[in-house]
C-alpha cells in the first residue's frame, strides 16, 4: 500500500481546507456587517408562531421590519398587549393600548336549528359546499360547518361542534387568519369586551328567515326599542350592535324572540 | 495553445458566449437559469455574481491544480479540491456582497449559496484543465462562459417578464411555459454552432 500517496492526498486537501478556513475567518472579520442589536431582542418578544398575522413572511421578517421602523409595533396580534409593550420599550416608542379583539362566528345555525336544503356529500370544504346550488343550509348566510376556518387556525382555537364552528376565545389570538377563509364572511373580529353579540347575518325578510332557521334575526326591531343607549339597529333586515355604545345591559337579549342575540358571562 | 492575439481573443469570446453557451449547448447551470429568471434585474445580478465567481474560480483552480496538485502527482483530486475552492470562494463573495452591495445580496437571496453547487462553475474549472488552457485563457474561458450564462439568463428573464402579462393557457402558466421557452432558445442557439472553428 502506498502510504505516502494517501498521506499526501490527506495533507493537501486538509491543508487547502485549513487555508481557506483561515482566509474566510479573516474575511468574516473584515466584512463584518453591524447587525442592529435590537433585532435579536425584537425577535425574542414577538409571538414566534410564524403565523403571518402581521402581514410579513414570518417572525424573522417582521422583526427586521420593526427594527427598521417600517412595521407597526402593534401588528403581532398573537403576542397581544404583552408584545406591544415589550416592542414599545425596545423601540423607544410610546406604549399603545390596543383593545384586544377576538374572532366571533356570527351564526348559531347548529344542526337542528337551521334547516337543510339537501344532503351534501361532496368534498368536506365550505368553499365547495357553498358553490353547489347555493349551499346545503337553508340559510344562505349561515355556517355550513365544514371547517375551512378550522384548517386555517394555527392556535387550535376552533373546532366543529354540532355542525357549526366553535371558537375557543381563550385560545384565540386575534390573528385573523380564519377571517378570509369563510366563504360567507361569518367570522368577525370584535372587541373582547363586547360580550353582547348579534349572532346572525341573515338579511332575508322575517318569513324567509324564520322558515330557514329558528335562531335567525327576523328584523322585528324589538331590540332597537328596548335599547336605551341607541346601540343596536336593524340594518338591512339584520340587527347590528355598535360595540362603542353598548353598555352590556342585556335588555336586547331579553326581548329577542328568536334568541339570536347572545350575552356571554 | 492559442496565441493571445486580438483575433483569437474575439473568436474565443464568440465561441464561449454564443457557440458553446453554457446553458444552451453544454446544459450546465440550469438551476439558477430557471430559478432566478423571473425578473431581469435579479437575473442580471445573478449573472454578474456567477461571472465574478467563475472568473475567480478559474484563476484559483488553475493555481491549485498546476502549483499544488500537479507537482505532487495528485491530479486525480481535481474535482474534490475544486469543489473546496469554489465553496470557499462563494462564501467569500457572499460576505463581500453582504458588506458592499447589500441590495444585490438581498436580491440574490438563497441563490447565492446555490452558486456553490452550480455545475457551470465546477464545469468551467474542469473544462479549463481538460482543454489545457493556460492561466490567461482559463480566466477568459470562465469570464466569457459566465457572460454567456448572463446573456442566457437575462434573455430568459426578459421573455418571462413579457409572459407575465400575456394570455397563456392555464396549464402552461409559470414553470411549464418557461421550460418550453428554454427549449426554443436552445434550438435558436444551435444556429451558432460551427460559427467559430
Amino acid at each position: 500500500m502506498n502510504t505516502t500517496a494517501i498521506l499526501s492526498a490527506v495533507a493537501v486537501l486538509g491543508g487547502l481546507g485549513v487555508l481557506f478556513g483561515l482566509v474566510l475567518t479573516f474575511a468574516d472579520k473584515a466584512f463584518a456587517v453591524p447587525v442592529d442589536e435590537r433585532y435579536a431582542r425584537v425577535r425574542e418578544v414577538v409571538a414566534g408562531a410564524n403565523c403571518g398575522a402581521c402581514g410579513y413572511a414570518g417572525c424573522d421578517a417582521y422583526a427586521a421590519a420593526v427594527v427598521t421602523g417600517e412595521a407597526s409595533i402593534t401588528a403581532c396580534t398573537p403576542g397581544g398587549q404583552k408584545t406591544f409593550d415589550a416592542l414599545a420599550e425596545i423601540m423607544g416608542e410610546n406604549a399603545v393600548a390596543v383593545a384586544p379583539e377576538v374572532a366571533k362566528l356570527l351564526c348559531q345555525g347548529e344542526d337542528g336549528v337551521v334547516k337543510s336544503r339537501y344532503d351534501y356529500q361532496g368534498t368536506p370544504s365550505c368553499h365547495e359546499a357553498t358553490q353547489l346550488a347555493g349551499g346545503p343550509t337553508a340559510c344562505a348566510w349561515g355556517c355550513v360547518g365544514y371547517g375551512d376556518c378550522v384548517k386555517a387556525c394555527q392556535f387550535d382555537a376552533m373546532k366543529i361542534e354540532n355542525g357549526i364552528v366553535f371558537i375557543d376565545e381563550n385560545k384565540c389570538t386575534a390573528c385573523q387568519l380564519c377571517v378570509p377563509e369563510c366563504p360567507r364572511s361569518l367570522i368577525k373580529m370584535l372587541p373582547r369586551a363586547a360580550k353582547v353579540t348579534v349572532r346572525c347575518l341573515n338579511a332575508a325578510n322575517a318569513k324567509d328567515a324564520m322558515a330557514a332557521c329558528s335562531k335567525a334575526c327576523i328584523a322585528c326591531k324589538r331590540c332597537e326599542k328596548a335599547c336605551e343607549y341607541d346601540a343596536i339597529h336593524v340594518i338591512g333586515n339584520c340587527a347590528v350592535i355598535d360595540p362603542e355604545k353598548c353598555t352590556l345591559c342585556g335588555e336586547c337579549v331579553k326581548v329577542c324572540p328568536t334568541k339570536c342575540i347572545t350575552q356571554q358571562a | 495553445m492559442m496565441e493571445f492575439t486580438l483575433v483569437n481573443f474575439l473568436l474565443f469570446m464568440v465561441n464561449c458566449v454564443l457557440s458553446n453557451n453554457f446553458i444552451f449547448s453544454r446544459y450546465l447551470g440550469c438551476c439558477p437559469f430557471l430559478g432566478v429568471s423571473s425578473k431581469v434585474e435579479t437575473a442580471a445580478g445573478m449573472g454578474v455574481a456567477v461571472t465574478f465567481v467563475m472568473g475567480l474560480a478559474s484563476l484559483m483552480t488553475y493555481i491549485v491544480y498546476y502549483y499544488v496538485l500537479v507537482p505532487l502527482g495528485l491530479q486525480y483530486l481535481d474535482t474534490i479540491s475544486f469543489i473546496l475552492v469554489i465553496a470557499a470562494l462563494v462564501q467569500f463573495v457572499e460576505m463581500f456582497l453582504k458588506k458592499s452591495v447589500p441590495a444585490l445580496y438581498r436580491a440574490l437571496g438563497i441563490y447565492l449559496p446555490l452558486i456553490t453547487t452550480n455545475c457551470a462553475v465546477l464545469g468551467v474549472t474542469l473544462l479549463n484543465i481538460s482543454d489545457q488552457y493556460n492561466m490567461l485563457w482559463s480566466v477568459l474561458n470562465g469570464v466569457f462562459g459566465a457572460l454567456g450564462f448572463l446573456l442566457a439568463i437575462v434573455l430568459m428573464a426578459g421573455a418571462r417578464e413579457r409572459l407575465e402579462s400575456s394570455n397563456i393557457p392555464k396549464a402552461f402558466k409559470g414553470f411549464p411555459i418557461s421550460l418550453v421557452i428554454a427549449g426554443l432558445m436552445s434550438v435558436a442557439f444551435l444556429g451558432f454552432t460551427g460559427l467559430v472553428h
